[in-house]
């Protein structure tokens, strides 16, 4: 698996202010990418420097191979990004300004192209409409599709789903999803944790400037806490044998259990059977990112990736 | 190639689209100053031996505006692009910032160009100067919108609010147009001022670029020639400079 981005011990002060410290991870090609954290954690800041609109303090970021300083030029027909504010110029067009967009990436005939990611996009209507006539969510459609232009091989998009209806994340996600399997590596930013957890193979987590977890989904959300097993039990008490699973018991009496995976559950079952206590009801409580990210936002991790 | 020429052209079509506020209006405002001081001193002053105010005052008019239009080009463009953020559409795609640098100047120019001509082509319903050397009105015109095509834009990456800005047009673009001599041939000045003037680079503008009309001027037009091509040249390395180390655009 080759690499399209790689940070390497980027850093970036803002006078004495750490906004990244130290960051490094990789992302694969092929990745559909989820760069989480709450707000002022640095992700627009490090989706900048990826785009070469803001300059790292130290350390080196590569896009595709290209040094984002060095080889500017390859580095950023290599990327297309979204950026997080709402920004757009005035005086144009929807089709005027992704006209200029792609005369911008050297590309002069692109009405075809364009005109897909229009389709695409829920835009066609709006082609010849004043950028300044579109809504909220329009523009931010056109924000994408400025990314599209030049076809980069990584598409960063920062949380471009804010402030847009439910009908467009849809659309917008069946796109992005048949971009990211045509082979566009994907790097998204969003603050609604279900989406990264229904798009994304791979995740991390920037808390205060430090990169504090990198991995797969799937081990992420498998993690502890993540898991557990609820149990409203008749007589209301737990077998010796389990107690080293309780996490918590709640106001109603039920039991909340870790469940590590799923293979677990018959030997709690049986426990529970053999000590003569019946079980009233059973619920498997899913694993959810948003748990695992509070958990991660709450206590201190030392900042070791993987 | 054709990102450069992308991003000239979109600078083109930025103010063409607006032409009545930018290349209309300017041009009716001097016809007013020619009107209202042609009226008050054509029958007074003689500026050259045998030049009419009015016929002088035209070259200098054409160019003050000139000059005043290519400043705003480019300061504008910049200043409303960094306030509404679109400005990242231009940082993001591999354009050099020597293509930056030339898309935004020639552009400015060439609304400078516009402006200047049409300022030109309409003062002579009311008088018509002399055409004594075309290739140094054509020099000193190309000189004068480059330089404050290249002012617009160290104007427009140091200023962060409209006010600064307007700061930088009103304490300093104003007074070196304003004080160079568009309305008075500097002779007519005592010595003090008239040393003053000649530390004023735009007067070498205007005066070189009268040179080319009435074959008459206060300073050596090959003197202001040096001198305007001397500050072009600086101005640009050091706005290439700005613009290669991303001051105030990539933070
Ligand atoms: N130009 C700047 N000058 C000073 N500090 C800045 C600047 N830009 C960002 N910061 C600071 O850097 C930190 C990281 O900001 P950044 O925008 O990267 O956060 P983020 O993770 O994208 O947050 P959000 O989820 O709110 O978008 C914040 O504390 C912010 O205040
Ligand atoms: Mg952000």
């Amino acid at each position: 698996m080759s690499v399209a981005i790689d940070f390497a011990g980027v850093s970036k002060l803002y006078g004495d202010f750490r906004a990244l410290d130290n960051v490094s991870f990789q992302v694969n090609e092929g990745d559909f990418f989820a760069l989480l954290g709450p707000n002022g954690a640095g992700k627009t800041t490090l989706i900048s420097i990826l785009g070469g609109l803001n300059r790292a303090s130290s350390g080196t970021t590569r896009v595709m191979g290209f040094d984002v300083q060095a080889n500017y030029r390859q580095a950023r027909r290599a990327v297309g990004i979204v950026p997080q504010e709402l920004v757009f110029d005035p005086f144009f067009t929807v089709r005027e300004t992704l006209t200029f967009q792609s005369g911008y990436f050297g590309i002069r005939k692109n009405d075809d192209w364009i005109d897909e990611i229009l389709a695409n996009l829920g835009l066609t209507e709006k082609a010849n409409s004043n950028m300044r006539a579109l809504s909220g969510g329009m523009k931010r459609r056109v924000m994408v599709a400025q990314a599209l232009v030049h076809r980069p091989p990584v598409i960063v998009l920062d949380e471009p789903t804010a402030g847009v209806d439910v009908a467009l994340r849809q659309t917008l996600w069946a796109f992005i999803r048949r971009l990211n399997s045509d082979g566009h590596t994907i790097v998204l930013t969003t603050h609604y944790l279900e989406e990264a957890e229904e798009l994304c193979n791979r995740i991390a987590m920037l808390k205060q400037g430090n990169l504090i977890a990198l991995e797969d989904k799937s081990r992420m959300l498998g993690r502890g806490k993540a898991r557990s097993l609820v149990l409203r039990l008749q007589p209301r008490e737990l077998p010796a044998s389990l107690q080293d699973r309780l996490i918590s018991q709640r106001d109603d009496g039920s039991f909340e259990l870790r469940l590590p995976d799923c293979g677990a559950l018959e030997g709690i079952l049986a426990e529970l059977k053999l000590a003569g206590i019946s079980v009233r009801d059973i619920e498997v409580a899913k694993p959810d990112l948003e748990d695992i990210f509070l958990d991660m936002m709450q206590t201190p991790q030392p900042a070791s990736p993987t | 190639m054709t990102g450069f020429y992308t991003l000239f052209y979109k600078e083109i079509l930025r103010f063409w689209k607006v032409s009545f506020q930018t290349v209309a209006a300017p041009v009716l405002t001097s016809l007013l100053y020619l009107l209202v001081f042609a009226h008050v001193l054509d029958a007074h002053v003689e500026p050259y031996p045998g030049v009419r105010y009015t016929a002088f005052l035209i070259p200098g008019l054409a160019m003050m505006t000139m000059l005043q239009n290519a400043f705003a080009n480019t300061s504008s463009s910049l200043i409303q692009s960094k306030i509404t953020g679109n400005i990242v559409y231009i940082l993001l795609p591999p354009l050099s910032h020597l293509e930056f640098f030339g898309a935004y100047v020639l552009a400015a120019m060439i609304r400078g160009l516009v402006v200047g001509a049409g300022v030109f082509v309409a003062a002579l319903f009311f008088a018509k100067p002399a055409f004594a050397y075309p290739l140094w009105i054509i020099a000193f015109a190309l000189l004068g919108s480059m330089i404050m095509a290249i002012l617009g834009i160290i104007a427009g990456i140091w200023a962060e609010k409209f006010d600064q800005l307007a700061a930088f047009q009103n304490f300093l673009i104003m007074p070196l147009t304003f004080l160079s001599g568009v309305f008075y041939s500097i002779h007519s000045l005592p010595p003090f001022w008239q040393k003053v003037s000649h530390a004023n680079p735009v007067f070498y503008l205007i005066d070189g670029f009268r040179y080319g009309f009435f074959g008459a001027s206060d300073a050596s037009p090959w003197l202001s020639l040096a001198i305007a091509g001397g500050c072009c040249l600086l101005l640009a390395l050091y706005t290439l400079q700005l613009l290669r180390s991303g001051y105030k655009l990539r933070h």
